[in-house]
């Protein structure tokens, strides 16, 4: 048994690292300063999309992102760890797309490449920190939804079972497929890129990818085609153009400001017992403590 | 009609802090807009729910009593609020942050085409001009939030769509009673004929949801520690301290990572938010998704021994020095002069 198993994965900007070059001078982010990278919770929603194809022989699993041109990048990282190839939705009309804009677009993707089994996607993007393409994905192709998968459980062609992450505790919950699964990061962590898989996949590219590159790849995907990666503009989607990018953004961004800390008077001491006690004693003598 | 909505998240029959502390900016945001403020309830024996919402002001509760209802599943409670929202126009809808929250106001934002500001840190009624078109806009939500890894704090507006939808972290916002003899009235809702078959797709087979242990909110000290403290055995010390103060032990998201504390007790952005009267940060650098949830303290301690750590720039006091030497002398001192 077989699943048709679709992925949505982001390239984001690695904002654990943030440098100080980071912030631009007019309080704006400095993309170019900041590495790009797989989102992460994106990394084990991948390998939890690969343990079903590991066990489901004939199983597909197939990446979807929206992004520029570069994000065919994760694309290939993706197929390097076992994924079979991938959808990359780059226009300039998507760009300032907000999540429902975004999720609007990856929606029409989606019903492009239906019937499928599986839909996965990372809880969260490190860059937003949302948590919500995912769910507005699964509400615009019509499918149910469960959020903070740390284990899917066990999958037939017919359902899934997952247990869930919550604040305090877990739940195991059932649905019938196809579903929307969010993928939380105390799920296992993705696999390793896959030597064998790496060199295959190598040449991997985009039609623009292509054009872009001088060599004479088109000999080379005649008679390897896997290596080509699908790429849709709006055109491809049949849009409705209200609906994309900052067009389709309800949400607008009025004010961005750096963070600044209001400098406070400070009473610096060591850790001379001198100034210990006198610090213990204020704090009594002021209620604070006591 | 425009009234403002909060969506109250239940366990069981118990209501989520959040949802009161929710009720409590969405009462000052109603008050400022002049308009009622509203609280949806969704679940199974409710009886007299509405007895514990009005004292925070609550004008109208919509009850849909249904055994489906509990344990939450996203399908059916999106249909009742999508539905409301359809007949109610609301102008604002507020949902915790939580991971119920999270799960549905998504859902609901792509059904009704609104705008969602997720873990909002400040709720503000504020006017715009757009830009471009130079369209006025009164009385728009300013839905405050970190952006990008916490480095920025972006204002976000829904200029053009209805409701305005925000989720906001527990802890957040401030918890307060209006006036206990408030009273409002109930509105039921008929989850029966708004329900479809096709709405339970999902069955919940297992649950397991512990009651909070550690109650950081409510700690008039907190004593945190972060990556600086080394171990979780150094971590002792600050229980220590913690103890004979009388205040709680806290991390940072360091600390919890390296197994030093328990993730409940984080402090900051992805954690708990704290405005103790008292907060001593030890072997904590400051960084701002730390800062994010505790630089309301009435009073922050630093003690670090780099004497440029960030954190200093928001203490009232810093000591620069080992914290494994600072603290013992601290309990010793404390001791020694309170009975
Ligand atoms: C999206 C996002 C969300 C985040 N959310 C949170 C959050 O909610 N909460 C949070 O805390 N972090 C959060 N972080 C992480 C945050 O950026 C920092 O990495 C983290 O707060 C650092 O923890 P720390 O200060 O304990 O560790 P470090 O930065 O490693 O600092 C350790 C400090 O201890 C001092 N020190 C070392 N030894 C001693 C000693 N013997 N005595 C005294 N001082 C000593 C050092 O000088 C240093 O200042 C988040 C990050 C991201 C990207
Ligand atoms: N541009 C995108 N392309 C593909 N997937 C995306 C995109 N944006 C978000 N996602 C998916 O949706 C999840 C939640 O993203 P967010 O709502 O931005 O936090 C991510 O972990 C991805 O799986």
């Amino acid at each position: 048994m077989g699943l048709k198993i679709i992925v949505l994965a982001k390239q984001v900007p690695d904002t654990r690292n943030v440098g100080q070059d980071a912030m631009k001078s007019d309080g704006t982010v400095n993309r170019a300063a900041l590495p790009a990278i797989f989102n992460p919770e994106d990394l084990h929603a991948l390998e939890q999309a690969l343990v079903i194809k590991d066990a489901h022989p004939g199983t597909t699993v197939e990446i979807v992102t929206m992004g520029p041109p570069r994000a065919a990048e994760i694309i290939r990282e993706a197929m390097y760890r076992g994924a079979d190839g991938g959808y990359l939705l780059t226009d300039r009309a998507f760009a300032g797309s907000d999540t429902l804009a975004t999720s609007y677009t990856i929606s029409l993707a989606i019903k492009k490449l239906m019937p499928f089994d599986l839909l996965l996607s990372g809880r969260q993007a490190i860059d937003g920190d949302t948590a919500q393409v995912g769910p507005q994905v699964a509400d615009k192709v019509g499918i149910p939804q469960i959020t903070y998968a740390e284990e899917i459980v066990s999958v037939t062609p017919k359902d899934i079972t997952v247990k869930r992450r919550l604040e305090r505790g877990y739940e195991v919950v059932k649905a019938t497929l196809p579903t929307l699964v969010t993928v939380h990061s105390s799920a296992v962590e993705c696999r390793s890129r896959n030597s064998k898989l790496t060199m295959k996949y190598k040449h991997a590219k985009t039609v623009s990818e292509l054009q872009e590159a001088a060599m004479d790849y088109e000999g080379m995907m005649k008679t390897r085609p896997y290596l080509q990666i699908t790429e849709w503009t709006a055109d491809d989607l049949n849009p409705d153009s209200q609906s994309l990018g900052l067009l389709g953004s309800p949400t607008k961004v009025k004010n961005i400001e750096n963070v600044v800390f209001k400098a406070k008077e400070t009473v610096d001491l060591d850790t001379s017992e001198k100034d210990i006690d006198f610090l213990m004693r204020e704090l009594i003598a002021n209620h604070i403590i006591g | 009609m425009n009234n403002v909505f909060v969506y109250i998240e239940l366990e069981g029959t118990e209501i989520a802090d959040v949802s009161l502390e929710l009720l409590t900016k969405g009462k000052k945001l109603a008050t400022q807009l002049n308009k009622k403020l509203e609280a949806i309830c969704l679940g199974s024996k409710l009886d007299g729910i509405e007895k514990e919402l009005y004292p925070y002001g609550v004008d109208v509760v919509h009850i849909a009593d249904d055994s489906r209802l509990t344990p939450y599943t996203t399908l059916p409670h999106n249909r009742i609020v999508c539905d409301l929202f359809e007949k109610e126009k609301p102008e604002i809808a507020l949902f915790g942050a939580t991971s119920l929250g999270r799960d549905l106001a998504p859902r609901v934002c792509s059904t009704t085409g609104s705008g969602l500001t997720a873990d909002c840190t400040s709720l503000e009624i504020g006017d715009h001009t757009d830009p471009k078109t130079k369209k006025e806009y009164k009385d728009l939500l300013y839905q405050i939030r970190p952006a990008f890894g916490g480095n920025i704090i972006a204002t976000i507006i829904n200029p053009d769509t209805r409701p305005q939808i925000a989720t906001v972290r527990e802890g957040v916002m401030k918890k307060e009673i209006a006036d206990a003899t408030y009273s409002g009235k109930v509105k039921k809702i008929d989850a029966k004929s708004i329900l479809k078959e096709e709405d339970f797709v999902i069955q919940v087979i297992e649950r397991q949801i512990e009651k909070s242990k550690v109650n950081l909110k409510g700690a008039p000290i907190v004593v945190a520690g972060g990556y600086g403290v080394g171990s979780k055995d150094n971590f002792k010390l600050l229980y220590e301290l913690a103890h004979v103060l009388g205040g709680e032990v806290a991390g940072s998201r360091a600390a919890v990572d390296a197994g030093y504390v328990e993730h409940e007790r984080q402090v900051g952005q992805t954690g708990v938010t704290v405005r103790p009267k008292l907060y001593i940060a030890c072997g904590i650098s400051g960084a701002v998704q730390h800062t994010a949830g505790m630089a309301e303290s009435a009073m922050v301690i630093a003690i670090n021994n780099d004497q440029d750590a960030p954190i200093n720039a928001i203490a009232d006091y810093t000591i620069t020095g080992d914290l494994n030497d600072i603290i013992p002398k601290m309990i010793k001192y404390y001791k020694l002069n309170t009975k």
